[in-house]
């Protein structure tokens, strides 16, 4: 019987898949010919594909997302990696002023069906700059698609799907779980967009995505041997935002935790703790709590235990929710 | 510091015979698209003044590599302008009305830059040069024959993404041409305070891309010298880098005060250089331009501003909807319901 595949495979997988299905997907970036990127998740596509259609470009972020943009214009369906979340910024610019906008700025005359894949997130005992959450700045930025798988089903499921979105997608790896083990089940691609419950459960709704969505399940898991039913909604996309699962469950449940390890302070988590209040707010039992990491630059490995949002502090949020027995 | 090319000096007269002048009637055809650039650029900056247009950066003075830059490309091939070059969009076939709809606040790009194959207008400097790069390399890949001209000032030459896309399109060999117009200014800072290199031309060397400086107010010297960039990328050869010597004879735009950062003795000293005197000189010189030909010229030039004035006359009323509409392929649900809130308070229908 062989091995189930990590992430980094179910990844890679995708890749594969994507560019045998369609000539004009293009993968490029730092390290991502030969070496097959410094995790593997372009392993082989190189040499499966040529050089023509995976290769190495020399080492500059806003350089790699520029020649995407213009790879795009011209016809292309480039997949880029920018190495870690904290060396994705000097292509701030040109994601922030053109592929976000460019659509816009053309009256969608010139559509940008391009995607740029960025491990991020921390618990990898990464030094400064490998470890993290950036995903506010990207879902900040109308125009983008904000994307980030929790399972390895969805890691193949969503990079496909973003490969053929004709709008432009962030994609962000979790790469806390890159090498988490899981079979793929097979299935249709989950379209993006689309929230899922992971847990069903009847007292309180925990909301995460990516690297966050084990955390909340794991609480789950501990709540309920302490009699707690726990709902968990995997966001799956944070743009666009699926109000309509999010809410649907907190209404059933009157309350919600938010689950994300990026500082809390004008964050995703903040967002989504808003939007929650604002539509579910005769539905609540308690205040809306956001459970995050602390409004602090990233720790060093060896405190980054104390700064990720653990099944504790969860739990904590969750005991906090006015409960009439507390 | 490399050798300027000038062909035509600024009495008319021709300085060399190597590289020969481009042919009368090509050297006439560019003429007529310096006035219609000049009368482009006039017109547009009157409309300023008349409240019609929110802003207009005149390329006026530099109008020689406004046209030259479009006018060596075949329709396969795509220009990447910034806000200074309307006149060069214009100049390869764009309606101006279109290429205005930017500066006159409607929209960000009024023209469609697929069937014209002009990209956008860049505002953020040098943003547009990896992109240029991007298109020339995705040609290359699907073997297709297509150049492109990226444009720039002196200003851009000190940003990130200048220096990114010209290693990025040395490295791949990318059919592109970088044409820096270099025209002393980046709004009030002079070029002593952008570089501390002999030229810009010289940045080419650091990444292996050849290098050409060439006077940006002869037509003759920047048609040569662009069309053998052009074919050299076509050959397959990759990118040359072309720094057009050239000067920014009015402010950066009517906001600007240029009082407060130069002489108008060195804006004097530019006059006698401009691009249509010294074409006009020559042309006449050598019996070319007839007076019939000239008024013809003109009589298109002021066709071309009566109907821009016509056309930016009329009330524009853009549609608040097309907020929404252009965001996504296919509008979020989030923005559905933005644009149903919108909707409804111009109804009145809004609480």
């Amino acid at each position: 019987m062989s091995e189930k595949p990590t992430m980094i495979q179910a990844l890679n997988r995708a890749l594969h898949d994507a560019m045998a299905a369609d000539d004009s997907v293009v993968v490029f970036g730092e390290d991502v010919g030969p070496l097959g990127g410094v995790f593997r998740v372009t392993d082989g596509l190189a040499e499966t594909f040529g050089e023509g259609r995976c290769f190495d470009t020399p080492l500059a972020e806003s350089g790699i997302v520029g020649m995407a943009v213009g790879m795009a214009m011209n016809g292309m369906r480039p997949v880029v990696e920018l190495q870690f979340d904290a060396f994705a910024y000097p292509a701030f610019e040109q994601i922030a002023s053109h592929v976000a906008k460019i659509g816009n700025r053309t009256r969608g005359r010139v559509r940008l069906p391009m995607v740029i894949r960025i491990p991020y997130g921390g618990g990898i005992g990464g030094v400064e700059h490998h470890s993290d959450s950036s995903e506010a700045y990207y879902a900040h930025t109308a125009g983008l698609l904000v994307v980030t798988p929790a399972t390895n089903t969805d890691a193949y499921g969503l990079l496909r799907a973003a490969i053929e979105h004709p709008d432009p997608v962030v994609f962000l790896e979790p790469k806390r779980q890159y090498f988490t083990r899981e079979e793929l089940e097979p299935g249709p691609v989950p379209p993006i967009g689309e929230a899922v419950v992971r847990r069903e459960g009847a007292d309180a709704t925990l909301i995460a995505y990516g690297p966050s969505v084990p955390v909340a399940l794991a609480a789950a898991e501990q709540a309920a041997a302490e009699g707690r039913d726990l709902a968990v909604v995997d966001l799956r996309s944070i743009v666009p935002f699926d109000d309509e699962t999010v809410t649907a469950s907190v209404r059933r449940t009157g309350r919600a935790v938010v689950v994300a390890e990026a500082p809390g302070f004008a964050s995703v988590a903040s967002e989504i703790a808003a939007r929650v209040s604002e539509r579910c707010f005769h539905h609540l039992e308690a205040p809306v709590r956001r459970v995050t990491g602390f409004d602090v630059p990233y720790p060093p490995p060896r405190l980054e235990q104390h700064h990720l949002p653990g099944v504790d502090r969860v739990l904590d949020a969750v005991d906090d929710l006015q409960w009439e027995d507390a | 510091m490399a050798q300027l090319v000038r062909l035509i000096d600024e009495t008319g007269a021709v300085v060399t015979d190597d590289p020969p002048l481009p042919a009368p009637e090509v050297l006439l055809d560019g003429y007529r698209r310096l006035v219609l650039a000049r009368r482009l650029n006039d017109q547009a900056s009157a409309l300023v003044r008349q409240g019609r247009l929110a802003v207009y950066p005149s390329s006026h003075g530099q109008e020689a590599c406004q046209v030259a830059a479009a006018a060596v490309l075949a329709e396969t091939d795509w220009l990447f302008p910034t806000y200074r070059d309307a006149a060069a969009i214009a100049a390869r076939g764009v309606d101006p009305a279109e290429v205005l709809v930017l500066l006159r606040g409607d929209w960000h790009c009024g023209y469609d830059p697929i069937a014209t194959r002009v990209a956008p207008q860049a505002t953020p400097l040098a943003t547009q040069l990896p992109h240029a790069v991007g298109v020339g390399h995705a040609a290359r890949l699907k073997g297709e024959d297509t150049v492109v001209m990226a444009l720039c000032g002196d200003g851009a030459t000190s940003e990130g993404d200048f220096h990114e896309a010209l290693n990025f399109a040395a490295v791949f060999a990318s059919p592109v041409v970088f044409l820096v117009q270099n025209n002393k200014y980046a709004i009030s800072v002079p070029l002593t305070r952008q570089t501390a290199a002999e030229s810009l031309a010289a940045k080419g060397t650091g990444y292996g891309v050849p290098a050409v400086r060439v006077d940006g107010n002869d037509l003759a010297a920047l048609t040569v010298v662009l069309t053998e960039a052009v074919a050299r990328a076509r050959r397959g050869e990759g990118p040359t880098l072309v720094e057009a010597d050239t000067y920014r004879i009015q402010a950066h735009t009517n906001a600007d005060d240029p009082s407060r950062y130069r002489d108008e003795a060195e804006v004097e000293q530019w006059r006698p250089r401009d691009p249509l005197l010294r074409l006009r000189a020559h042309l006449t010189t050598t019996g070319v331009l007839t007076p019939e030909r000239e008024a013809e010229i003109t009589a298109a030039a002021e066709e071309m501003a009566a109907r821009l004035r016509e056309r930016m006359g009329r009330d524009s009323a853009p549609d608040p909807a097309e907020l929404f509409a252009h965001v996504y392929s296919t509008p979020t649900p989030q923005l559905r319901e933005q644009a149903a809130q919108l909707a409804a308070e111009l109804s009145g229908v809004g609480s």
